[in-house]
């Protein structure tokens, strides 16, 4: 490559210009440029404009982007890297784009739903400042939001089709700053948004700085950066043994945290408290998905060959983050918490897909990411319906008795539960089934035994929420249901999506094993 | 296809009742009709598969029904019954029926009939699937089925600690069945299908000994909690004293025979040598089960606690029947199954009734003498009571007879003293089964009234007995004027109609399969031979 450049360079050569592909990155283009033209609109446009004209903008942006992506689904020819080969469009990158865009098109129901107004008035305003209340009481709704998440978004796009590591800590990045923002922005407990934020920003960094270490010691040991080549270099077992074996482990370190797994979990129930609760949507679904995008890219292209020297490794965090996550959630009492940590227990369930490194594995895994997607976008927009004065009711105790006030809004929520469960005929049945058989047939069946022992322990907590909510007296003051179209909008989206993949699969797992057919495109 | 039928009308039946009250069916008696006439439906389909079945072959499945539902995961919905699995079929559809029949005329406390009918109607639905299911991932889904409507069977009409019973229940019941899907996918796997029919005519062969052992004890633990085994057992006593009459009916009578009936269904001819490994294992733990199931009756105080935990003891029969991996002892198992559903059945509508006379099943406080004040109900106890007993002539007995018979002569390359000392142990157990009725007997139906029995049942219960329950006054009020005085003053201790309806086929059933055991010994012979490899 270094040659390929000094040629370019030398006195007298024509440097080429690049060869993009336009058609088959569009999505992503157009994500981030409706991204960039959300920035002028908050530039140009009057402020009681703003919010009617970003909404259109970001549901066209996500919704054309999704169109995008089934076009190119649609085409046969989806095996072949793009843009100078920093980008690979393949079938599982397609399936997990369009799992991307449809997710967080149905977040952005949630975060443009003035009626939860879950946002702050005006970020810049001091949490209990004077500038607060003012912005407040004038009715300022701040539309920010939706350019940082399109960028987000777009980030989030780059992330899992990156075809060499630098190109995925862009993604990275241009993912996790806007994330970090949003996570700041909540309308009530301001501080503890903003703390959420900057323990967020902080980890994150950590963890990005890890992953740019392991891009480094991985491009010592292979003198590429392109994924393809560290697995052609791996497989010539040539080259610095240590600097390998650290690139992968600082490498995993770093997209192991941004999925959450056990012991790189720690942001996870503080940041998923603290954010607003639609951007906490936003996370637990697309980012999630996004991270298991790479993390798949990463280890079935780079280190197809290493697996004697990864497995291990990812054996122990997979068996301590399923453990872990559905052991802590008992003990939680804020139901934004215990989300949080049944989504950690869940990042374990997914690893034993990744663990199976076989086209089942890749095919199960994208189908659990899709399933698992909808129902925690559903299962957070019923957390946002339930308020109190004070904001969304999030301790567990003011859940008392909702069966009672609210049996339709309960009902559904109790749905989702038994979904997180993996009770049959719901979609978390036929996902973790999916990923529990692909891990038989590698020859993981102890790591499944773990996955079932845990998601027993994790259903204990699942269905205390029921009991509270169904066999529990209401409190005398307890939360209204606030349900506003645009979030039932959302929450029936999850629903069916959840009746749907458990009952009738078929095709969305014929979708996710035609996706998986070729692998990934190196 | 007949079964999809038998299937479908509960199923619709359930469905209907989730329109809104003022729409569909307004009034709990409607609502009460309306489930008997449903599972009564339900009852005639499954009589009409009883009919349609071709007795001369019970080893071939029948009545079949293969199609795909979801190819990606191996998932089929394929249906179908042979001799073993035909007669729990019927006995789900008979039991459901008798308990909305009893439920007709006398509800539970705790009002909600709607939602009631409407949870055993799924009830019966995933039973009638666990018992017709020939696909592994179909029978895994049937038998989650299950659970949900058990859980809230128990928690909303359970007695005084029906929280912790139901957790309990569902705990123990979801970590089972997560083991059991670990274990049949480990087998289907490795043997590269998931459908049970063709799983069993391999019997084991393409899957290694160490698979089969490590399938089967995951697959043994899920069923065995459901059936339950000791040391497995604990949710048992719990749930069956917290659960309605209806509810623990249907729990003795069916729920637990989906352990036993999947390992014999599946664990046995999925992982034959796996089952060869343990059988001494599931053999020890089944006489400790027999014997503790006992000595636990010796202590019990209360009527619904002693049957549940003789149930311990009976399936603790049924496991040492499987255990033997003969035909004696599998047939002695599918018919112990059979049996014990249709006496604890009976026995748990009588408690129920007894209850529903007196606020409490304590047999303290019920005092003796129930044959003076109530002659009728005391007759029909002591005809359940020796019937589960095992006298010579009644159900029980055959059960219990032949899994002794089994553990005598076990599989020839199991440890026959082993066996043999179970067979004594086992012995044992059953005087002991005998010894814990008999007291029963002589507590409650014999001596002198001395407890609330002797005073007039009316409603409410007279103070100053035990803990006594507001039954009659709390539970129906406010949901009918039919139902509250559901005994009149008079003939209080009289049997309603509807429950001599309820129980007089259970009688029937127990005195024709006790003196005529070859009626269901004909049909699940040759399907057990077959599940050993012979003809």
């Amino acid at each position: 490559m270094t040659s390929h450049v000094s040629a370019a360079l030398a006195p007298g050569g024509d440097i080429p210009a690049p060869h993009i592909e336009y058609g088959q990155i569009m999505p992503i283009l157009l994500v981030l440029g409706v991204a960039v033209a959300g920035v002028l609109v908050e530039a140009f446009v009057g402020r009681t404009w703003r919010y009617t004209v970003q909404v259109p903008l970001a549901f066209l942006g996500l919704a054309g982007g999704f169109a995008w992506t089934i076009v190119l689904g649609l085409r046969d020819e989806t095996h072949a890297v793009a843009a100078e080969g920093a980008l690979g469009v393949d079938g599982p990158t397609l399936f997990l784009q369009g799992t991307i865009l449809i997710l967080a098109l149905v977040s952005l129901l949630l975060i443009a739903d003035r009626g939860t107004g879950s946002f702050a008035a005006q970020a810049a305003a001091l949490p209990g400042s004077e500038a607060e209340q003012r912005t407040t009481a004038a009715g300022i709704i701040q539309t920010e939001v939706f350019p940082l998440l399109m960028f987000a978004v777009g980030g989030m796009l780059i992330f899992p089709a990156s075809n060499d590591l630098l190109t995925m800590f862009v993604g990275l990045e241009v993912m996790s700053l806007p994330l970090y923002l949003l996570c700041g922005l909540a309308r009530r407990r301001r501080l503890l948004s903003q703390e959420a934020a900057v323990k967020y920003f902080l980890l994150g960094s950590f963890s990005s700085a890890f992953f740019l270490y392991g891009i480094a010691l991985l491009y010592g040991y292979a003198g590429s950066v392109k994924l393809g080549d560290i697995a052609a270099e791996a497989g010539r077992d040539a080259g610095s043994e240590t600097l390998l074996l650290g690139g992968i482990a600082l490498l995993a370190l770093g997209l192991l945290f941004k999925l959450g797994a056990v012991p790189f979990h720690m942001w996870k129930p503080d940041v998923y408290q603290g954010a607003p609760t639609p951007i906490t949507a936003l996370m637990a679904s697309c980012t999630l998905v996004s991270a298991f995008g790479a993390m798949l890219r990463v280890f079935f292209v780079a280190f197809e060959n290493l697996t004697w020297e990864w497995r291990p490794a990812m054996w122990g965090v997979s068996i301590i983050t399923m453990i872990a996550g559905a052991v802590i959630a008992i003990t939680q009492t804020d139901i934004k918490r215990m989300l949080a940590y049944s989504s950690i227990a869940h990042a374990g369930f997914l690893l034993t897909g990744v663990i199976a490194t076989s086209r089942e594995g890749l095919s199960s895994t994208l189908f659990y990411l899709a399933a698992y997607g909808f129902t925690t976008v559903g299962a957070f927009a019923v957390v946002t319906t339930v308020r109190d004065a004070g904001g969304e009711a999030g301790h567990l105790s003011r859940w008392a008795g909702l069966g009672k006030r609210s049996p339709l809004i309960a009902g559904v929520f109790a749905f989702f539960l038994l979904a997180f469960a993996g009770i049959p005929l719901t979609s978390g049945f036929t996902g973790k089934f999916a990923v529990f058989k692909a891990a038989v047939e590698a020859d993981a069946t102890p790591l499944v035994v773990v996955g079932v022992i845990s998601s027993a322990i994790a259903a204990f907590f699942y269905v205390r929420v029921i009991v509270v909510m169904f066999f529990s007296e209401p409190e005398a003051d307890g939360p209204t249901v606030v349900v506003s179209p645009a979030t039932a909008a959302a929450v029936v989206l999850g629903l069916a999506a959840t009746v749907v993949l458990g009952v009738l699969p078929q095709p969305v797992l014929d979708l996710a094993g035609h996706a998986a057919t070729q692998m990934f495109v190196r | 296809m007949i079964f999809v039928l038998m299937m479908a009308i509960p199923l619709c039946g359930a469905l209907a009742l989730m329109a809104p009250p003022a729409r569909f069916l307004p009034g709990d008696a409607a609502v009460r009709r309306f489930g008997a006439a449903i599972s009564g439906a339900t009852l005639l389909v499954a009589v009409s598969a009883l009919t349609a079945f071709d007795y001369g072959a019970t080893s071939t499945v029948q009545l079949e029904i293969d199609r795909a539902w979801a190819p990606a995961i191996d998932l089929r919905f394929h249906l179908g019954v042979d001799g073993i699995s035909l007669p729990l079929v019927a006995l789900t559809a008979l039991l459901t029926f008798l308990c909305f029949l009893y439920t007709l005329k006398h509800p539970p406390a705790g009002g909600r009939i709607r939602l009631l009918t409407a949870l055993l109607l799924v009830l019966e639905v995933g039973l009638l699937g666990t018992f017709t299911a020939l696909d592994l991932i179909l029978f895994f889904v049937f038998f989650e089925v299950v659970l949900i409507p058990m859980y809230v069977v128990i928690i909303l009409w359970g007695g005084p600690g029906r929280r912790a019973a139901a957790y309990k229940f569902i705990l123990y019941t979801l970590l089972g069945s997560g083991l059991l899907l670990a274990g049949m996918l480990l087998v289907g796997v490795t043997a590269g299908t998931l459908d049970m029919t063709e799983l069993a005519a391999r019997h084991g062969s393409g899957v290694t000994r160490g698979v089969q052992i490590t399938a089967f004890a995951l697959m043994g633990l899920g069923f065995a909690v459901k059936a339950p085994m000791w040391p497995l057992h604990t949710w048992l006593p719990d749930a069956h004293t917290e659960a309605p009459t209806v509810g623990s009916v249907l729990l003795a009578g069916v729920l637990l025979k989906m352990g036993t009936y999947g390992l014999i269904r599946v664990a046995l001819p999925l992982a034959p040598e796996g089952a060869e490994f343990w059988a001494p294992w599931l053999g020890l733990l089944a006489v400790i089960g027999i014997i503790y199931g006992s000595l636990a009756c010796l202590a019990q105080r209360d009527l619904k606690r002693m049957i549940a935990y003789s149930s311990v003891g009976h399936m603790g029969f049924v496991l040492l029947g499987i255990a033997t991996l003969t035909p004696v002892g599998v047939n002695a198992a599918l018919f112990g199954n059979i049996a014990h559903g249709l006496i604890t059945g009976l026995l748990f509508f009588l408690a129920g009734a007894v209850k529903d006379r007196w606020g409490t099943t304590d047999l303290t406080a019920l005092g003796g003498g129930l044959l003076g004040t109530a002659p009728r109900l005391a007759s029909l106890l002591t005809f359940a009571s020796i019937a589960s007993l095992g006298l010579p002539g009644l159900a029980g007995f055959w059960g219990e007879m032949l899994a002794l018979l089994g553990a005598y002569r076990p599989h020839a390359d199991l440890p026959r003293e082993t066996f043999v000392t179970f067979m004594v142990v086992a012995a044992i157990g059953a005087v002991l089964t005998a010894a814990y009725f008999l007291r029963l007997l002589a507590t409650l139906t014999h001596g002198r009234a001395d407890g609330v029995t002797a005073r007039r049942p009316v409603t409410p219960a007279p103070e100053g007995s035990a803990p006594p329950l507001p039954e009659g006054s709390a539970a129906p009020a406010g949901t009918e004027p039919e139902a509250s005085p559901a005994h009149a003053p008079a003939r209080e201790a009289a049997i309603t109609l509807p429950e001599y309806a309820a129980w007089t086929p259970l009688i029937a059933l127990t005195l024709l399969v006790g003196l005529w055991p070859k009626t269901l010994l004909d049909v699940t012979t040759a399907p057990v031979r077959a599940l050993f490899g012979g003809g």
